[in-house]
């Protein structure tokens, strides 16, 4: 026999049960199985993959020491953000995302997966507090799926053909956004103007009646605050179409909410609440609407609705707007997919956000923004850096400019590493015309000392 | 004192924990906090504006309503909302047709831990470790499959396939060719015709002849042509038939120069058994969280593993992860075709997904891997004897050489007829012993049908409590229909009322708009 | 307070009982075999699930056995039909072995000017008991106008208009009386003809559509798209279809309901059970027979757009006997254009659709395979047969 006699995950490997069962079944081998596979198309070989271990401590053993040569954010300090951010995750959120049932759960129904629908819709509930909307989605992929959701629902809202977006964004979220999207809009960049703000005067040549709407972020990629929000959303709804922005959840106990300066539909990443980077695997994106039909029907994700049951004083759930089908899904072939993407996480988010309360919020945006600021100003000292060229306020991140050192940005972090030290993401590929700038990431998990540090490690390293 | 007599194989008096639980707002109390965060370092405070800084108008002006609670009382709500839930940890999971919900060893989950603090953009030196695990589970993707290179970037079936569908699209694109239609099955997953709409095709279904219940080739030469770009299909389908003719189809498309594309959400059944490219297929996608055991998570994270043949490579989504002899990389060279995908998600994937697959992989072997085939199907063709012997299961397509592969799908129709009491009927009242059960996508194809997928986990006993549980709430369906149609009843919850969630007047999306909808 | 329409034909299923195929024009037969009206009981059946909440509603029918005395029976307020009192109240009591006299021959009539008085007063719903020869009877009189629930009493049932079993019917009366249903669709009234069916020979046609409650499922589906509804699935059809549509060419449009959809799109007039003809998207004429459509396309480039109707998956024969085999020749095989939802090929279950025309040699060349247009930029390929 091939494989093993009882293997733990294979209950049906014990001999005298397999030779049951296929006796039930009339044969006598495992080889009578698969009898519709022409001999054509069956393997003949082994698969080249390493034979399995002994025991689930040598597996363990293994992955412990192929793990061992790595260090991470935990043993460093870290400074890297750019769309995955160190953050401190609360005890309590790995606690219940951790929990088997959660854990293991897929796709039952909202009679014996109440929890999960439960817990899904307080996720919608708090994370519609925490924007100021009304409708949230249960979590898609990213940030950049959901981006690029937030764009095609807003062509078939606009029926429009031309989607704006500005110069400083993700470039790898732009690229993800296009090739979600590319089949039925085109991109067109709107300049920054020398604050790293939208340019209003280019906004403004840019946005006709193929306008579709300009999606932008708040804070934007290299973590400046737009403070035109307002003016944005003013000029492209006289023009007939939508405001759409991107959000950092984690500044919204201190930041305008983007409804406020005129948001249509907001997006963004739950990973700042509550879960951990995971080498890029905590991701997990959102949208969010009012509650109107024009917008509700576009989405393409489940939107679980509370709802009355057969007994009085229960709770019921259930997926809201069975059939959301709109003209639009018509003229763009149909609707967008749904499928597995990243239910945990928006539990986790929910867990995150009870668990932080309001004033928690306020806190944690509070010490991020002092945090940001001090160490922008501790590096600003050292000699030919040039710290926020923008001169404009930011929150979380903030651009570090060596051109002036005569070191690249390379250069620059390898020496870091050897202290311990993870510098900010190199933009230079990015964005050439910021030269030899990196993005730095600071947050509540940065001490004074952590910061003070970075400055006497680059002091050091730039001498 | 007499012995109990538990002899019983149906869990008659199961019931689901119920907790009568609150929404979350309804258990805050103003003041109450969940965790401490501090303050500004006093240092730090005095040299900085903070949030005074923020420019005008850009600050929050609403008060944020999150609920107030105390840490245990955070923690109790959702312990008690997990109770509520039948994870795959507390229940016999056969009911799931199609999920291939399997045992996620836990040994896998603690090692994934290792690397929650991994940063994406942290140098390569410092992530040699977890480049190698890509690395080598993107090697064990191609012995599996046969295919030459793997992205682990997309993070679910239907991202798998959406990466599929712009592989085609970047290679027609690079050739200079305009081809627009792909198609695909009717009993392939709805995915694999949504994503491919959504990168802007057209789609056209193939159907399965009535009686073999696999699409006859001549159907499929009749529509393919000079604007095909490409093929994509499961096989075997939801229906657990295996199409034995699948390479005369791939030669077909590949001799019009279309791309054949294979779905193997469905491969839990056929791991060392037959490979994507020994049929000749282009690409295929694996779910690593189906079939390479990863926990579903109430639906993601995942991986949707999407491998392609050589000519293909240079089109997957950036980056992939290289190994020079030396030292593991990302490897962006490699896929900088101007014409290529580009990205499809953020960073490389969802690592703890690929590192869970890898433990499993490497916890089995090559042989374990082709036993854990063998036992799934031995395991489904066990049942679908067993099903078939009942008077109230039938199955389309059964002319004793179609032997299915990994699931069944069955039909209740006869049950139906005699007692008025359908498939959605026996799913709500399967919820009463703890079990799932599905039935198929919509629309039916088959009338009242019932899709059940016994993977390699669970042991024999439990497949004859499944069936035990079925025969049992058969029985009820001819002696108590009423109890069925009134069903759940020792569920989490009673049957929901739908009739306001279609209606954007009465719908209830958020408890802030409940509140708004539903006060007097 | 609530009004609720009864109509019971209370010789409906006496035919199967005894050997007959149906009732329609057979009833004195039937009565003389010893058949057992049971229609009665299976509507009582239904009405029953209505108990609860008997004190909000009117019952408004005929007296006697063509629901009155039913509706007594289980005590609801009842509304009786002024001038039936002679009328069809005269069908009552019906005994085994015994036929009234004006039944087998009053019944169509008694049903469709029951169903008329109906409509008069407004009812909220009507639920009528009986089988296919019914339906087309309260077709008739209905039309599109009110919402109906058909209680399945009849030896024939092949009109998707019926609930599975007359307790399915109270149970939907009962949930769209209570506003927990609220969406309707029109489904299929279908029938066979009787003479045929008696030598063996089932050719359902079909005769017009009724409103119907649509019920949501209890449970959802998961981890993939939701599916459009009927009425979503026939509006993206449409809208495919239009798109497709060439400048300068004749569009012959069939009956049934996803055909009609492209007129609606167009905004133009359609004739549901039955063929018009468009033009660069303006109506050239409605409700054509077969040779005034000949001579209108005779010569001239003509697509023929149909769907499937009659309950069996059939293109021609059933219920568009005006596209005549000269029409289809002129039009030619390459230029019919075949529209139908997932959910109507789904209940098909793979199997050919049909063409029966009376020209053998024309449903021959019919054969093969097209791609029939099932929602938005999709297709799905369906076998052409002619047996």
């Amino acid at each position: 026999m091939r494989g093993f006699e009882s293997h733990p995950y294979i209950p049906n490997s014990v001999p005298d049960i397999q030779a049951e069962m296929l006796k039930e079944i009339g044969m006598t081998s495992l080889e009578e199985l698969h009898k519709n596979v022409p001999e054509l198309l069956k393997l003949k070989n082994d698969m080249n993959i390493p034979e399995a271990f002994g025991s689930e401590y040598e597996l363990k053993r293994h992955v412990e020491r192929v793990l061992s040569k790595d260090t991470d954010c935990h043993k460093n300090i870290n400074f890297l953000g750019a769309g995955c951010w160190q953050h401190y995750v609360p005890a309590i959120c790995d606690e219940i995302n951790g929990k088997g049932e959660f854990l293991t759960a897929y796709g039952g129904e909202p009679y014996n997966d109440e929890g999960r629908f439960q817990a899904l819709f307080e996720y919608e509930s708090m994370v519609a507090e925490l924007v100021d909307m009304d409708v949230v989605n249960v979590p898609t992929m990213d940030w950049s799926q959901a981006a690029a959701t937030t764009v095609r629902m807003a062509q078939r809202i606009t029926g429009r053909s031309v989607i704006l977006v500005p110069e400083y964004i993700d470039q790898e979220k732009k690229k993800a956004m296009e090739n979600y999207a590319e089949c039925c809009m085109k991109f067109e960049t709107v300049k920054c103007d020398s604050m790293g703000h939208i340019d209003l005067d280019d906004l403004k040549t840019k946005i006709n009646a193929d306008t579709i709407g300009v999606y932008f972020e708040n804070p934007n990629y290299l973590g400046v605050i737009e403070p035109n929000g307002q003016k944005i959303s003013d000029m492209i709804h006289e023009a007939g179409g939508l405001s759409l922005v991107g959000v950092d959840p984690i500044s919204l106990g201190v930041l305008a909410t983007p409804p406020s300066y005129g948001a249509d539909i907001v997006c963004g990443d739950l990973q700042p609440l509550g879960i951990h980077m995971n080498y890029g695997g905590g991701q997990s994106g959102f949208m969010a609407t009012r509650d109107e039909e024009k917008f509700v029907m576009e989405f393409p994700s489940r939107l679980f609705g509370i709802a009355p049951t057969s007994e009085p004083g229960e709770y019921g759930f259930g997926d809201v707007a069975y059939d959301r089908t709109s003209f639009g899904h018509h003229r763009e072939h149909g609707k967008e997919y749904v499928g597995t993407q990243s239910a945990l996480w928006g539990i986790t988010a929910g867990v995150y956000l009870a668990t932080m309360g309001p004033q928690g919020m306020e806190e944690v945006g509070k010490i991020i923004m002092a945090n940001a600021q001090y160490a922008a100003k501790r590096l600003s000292q050292i000699p030919c850096v040039k710290v926020n060229p923008f001169g404009s306020v930011f929150f979380k991140e903030f651009v570090v400019d060596f051109t002036a050192t005569g070191k690249t940005v390379a250069e620059v972090n390898k020496a870091l590493l050897a202290k311990g030290i993870f510098g900010g993401k190199d933009l230079s590929k990015d964005f050439p015309a910021l030269n030899q700038s990196a993005l730095y990431c600071v947050t509540e998990i940065h001490t004074k000392e952590d910061i003070d540090t970075l400055a006497a490690a680059l002091t050091e390293v730039l001498k | 004192m007499k012995r109990i007599d538990r002899s019983s194989k149906v869990r008659t008096g199961f019931h689901q924990a119920k907790w009568d639980e609150p929404i979350i707002y309804e258990l805050s109390t103003p003041g109450e906090r969940g965790i401490l965060v501090g303050q500004p370092e006093k240092a730090i405070a005095e040299e900085v504006k903070g949030v005074s800084a923020i420019p005008a108008g850009m600050a929050r002006n609403t008060k944020l309503n999150l609920p107030e609670m105390s840490q245990s009382r955070v923690l109790r709500h959702y312990s008690r909302l997990a109770q509520q839930t039948l994870g795959a940890d507390v229940n016999i999971e056969i009911g799931q047709g199609t999920c291939t919900v399997k045992y996620s060893p836990k040994v896998n989950d603690q090692l994934a831990n290792l690397i929650r603090e991994y940063h994406p953009l942290q140098d390569e030196s410092t992530v040699q470790g977890i480049l190698q695990i890509f690395h080598e589970t993107d090697k064990y993707m191609c012995e599996i499959s046969g295919m030459d290179r793997f992205s682990l970037q997309p993070s679910g079936g239907s991202q798998g396939i959406m990466t599929m569908a712009s592989v085609i699209r970047a290679y027609f694109k690079d050739k200079g060719e305009d081809r627009d239609e792909i198609i695909t099955t009717i009993y392939s997953h709805p995915s694999d015709a949504a994503a491919p709409a959504v990168a802007g095709f057209k789609i056209i279904y193939l159907q399965p002849d009535p009686k073999t219940g696999v699409p006859d080739l001549e159907q499929l030469k009749a529509v393919s042509g000079p604007r095909t770009a490409g093929y994509i299909v499961a096989n075997p389908e939801d229906t657990g038939v295996y199409n034995s003719h699948v390479k005369e189809f791939v030669d077909h498309i590949h001799s019009i120069g279309g791309l054949c594309a294979y779905d193997q959400a469905n491969a839990n059944g056929l791991l060392g058994v037959t490979r994507a490219r020994d049929a000749g297929f282009d690409m295929c996608f694996f779910n690593l969280h189906k079939t390479f055991s990863t926990p579903h998570g109430c639906g993601g994270p995942a991986c949707g593993a999407t491998g392609v043949q050589k000519d293909l490579v240079k089109y997957l989504p950036a980056p992939l992860v290289g190994f020079d002899g030396k030292k593991y990389f990302l490897d962006y060279e490699t896929v900088s075709n101007p014409c290529a995908v580009g990205k499809v998600r953020e960073w490389y994937g969802v690592a703890p997904v690929v590192l869970k697959a890898y433990c499993w992989i490497r916890s089995l072997g090559p042989n374990g891997l082709y036993q854990v085939a063998k036992t799934a199907v031995l395991n489904n063709n066990y049942m679908f004897k067993k099903l078939m012997e009942l008077p109230e299961v039938s199955a389309y397509y059964e002319d004793g050489n179609n032997q299915r592969v990994e699931q069944a799908r069955y039909s209740l129709e006869k049950l139906t007829k005699e007692t008025g009491i359908g498939t959605l009927d026996i799913q709500r009242r399967m919820m009463d012993f703890g079990m799932h059960y599905w039935t198929s996508h919509h629309p039916f194809y088959l009338p009242e049908p019932m899709t059940l997928e016994p993977t390699e986990t669970p042991s024999k006993k439990d497949i004859d409590e499944y069936i035990e549980t079925l025969k049992y709430v058969f029985k009820e369906a001819h002696e108590n229909p009423e109890t069925i149609k009134t069903a759940p009843h020792r569920s989490v919850t009673h049957q929901v009322d739908e009739s306001g969630m279609d209606d954007q007047a009465t719908w209830a999306l958020s408890w802030k708009t409940y509140l708004k909808k539903y006060t007097e | 307070m609530k009004k609720i329409g009864l109509i019971v034909n209370p010789i409906a299923g006496m035919g199967g009982s005894v050997g007959l195929k149906g009732t329609d024009n057979t009833a004195a037969e039937a009565f003389r075999r010893g058949a057992i009206p049971r229609a009665g009981d299976r509507a009582k059946s239904a009405l029953s699930e209505l108990l609860p909440i008997k004190e909000e509603l009117f019952i408004y029918t005929c007296p006697g056995s063509m629901g009155g005395d039913i509706a007594e029976e289980l005590g609801f307020r009842t509304v009786v039909k002024p001038e039936a009192s002679d009328g069809a109240a005269k069908a009552a009591p019906v005994d085994a072995g015994v036929l009234p006299d004006p039944l087998s021959k009053t019944s169509a009539a008694d049903t469709k000017s029951l169903a008329e008085w109906l409509l008069e007063n407004k009812v909220d719903l009507i639920l009528f008991a009986g089988g296919d020869g019914t339906a087309r009877d309260v077709y008739q009189a209905v039309e599109l106008s009110a919402c109906c629930v058909g209680i399945p009493a009849g030896v024939k049932i092949h009109s998707p208009v019926y609930a599975k079993n007359p307790k399915a019917a109270g149970l939907l009366a009962l949930l769209w009386l209570t506003g927990k249903v609220s969406m309707t669709q029109e489904e299929e009234v279908l029938d066979i003809d009787e003479e045929q069916y008696r030598k063996e020979q089932i050719n359902t046609r079909l005769y017009g559509y009724l409103k119907v409650p649509k019920e949501r499922s209890f449970t959802q589906n998961r981890k993939a798209p939701t599916p459009l509804s009927d009425a979503a699935a026939i509006d993206s059809i449409a809208y495919e279809a239009v798109r497709q549509m060439e400048p300068d060419t004749f569009y012959i449009i069939g009956a049934g309901t996803t055909t009609r959809g492209v007129m609606e799109i167009l905004g133009l007039k359609n004739t549901l059970i039955g063929v018009d003809l468009v033009y660069n998207k303006k109506l050239v004429a409605n409700d054509l027979g077969g040779s005034e459509l000949l001579s209108l396309i005779k010569g001239k480039r003509t697509k023929l757009v149909v769907t499937i109707t009659g309950g069996q998956g059939y293109l021609f024969g059933r219920g568009n006997q005006q596209l005549t085999p000269d029409v289809i020749r002129e039009v030619g095989k390459e230029n019919i254009i075949i529209l139908a939802t997932k959910t109507k090929l789904a209940a098909l279950s793979g199997q050919p659709l049909l063409v029966d025309t009376y020209d053998e040699g024309l449903n021959h060349s019919l054969c093969g395979y097209y791609r029939v247009i099932a929602g938005c930029g999709e297709t799905i390929v369906c076998k052409v047969s002619d047996n």
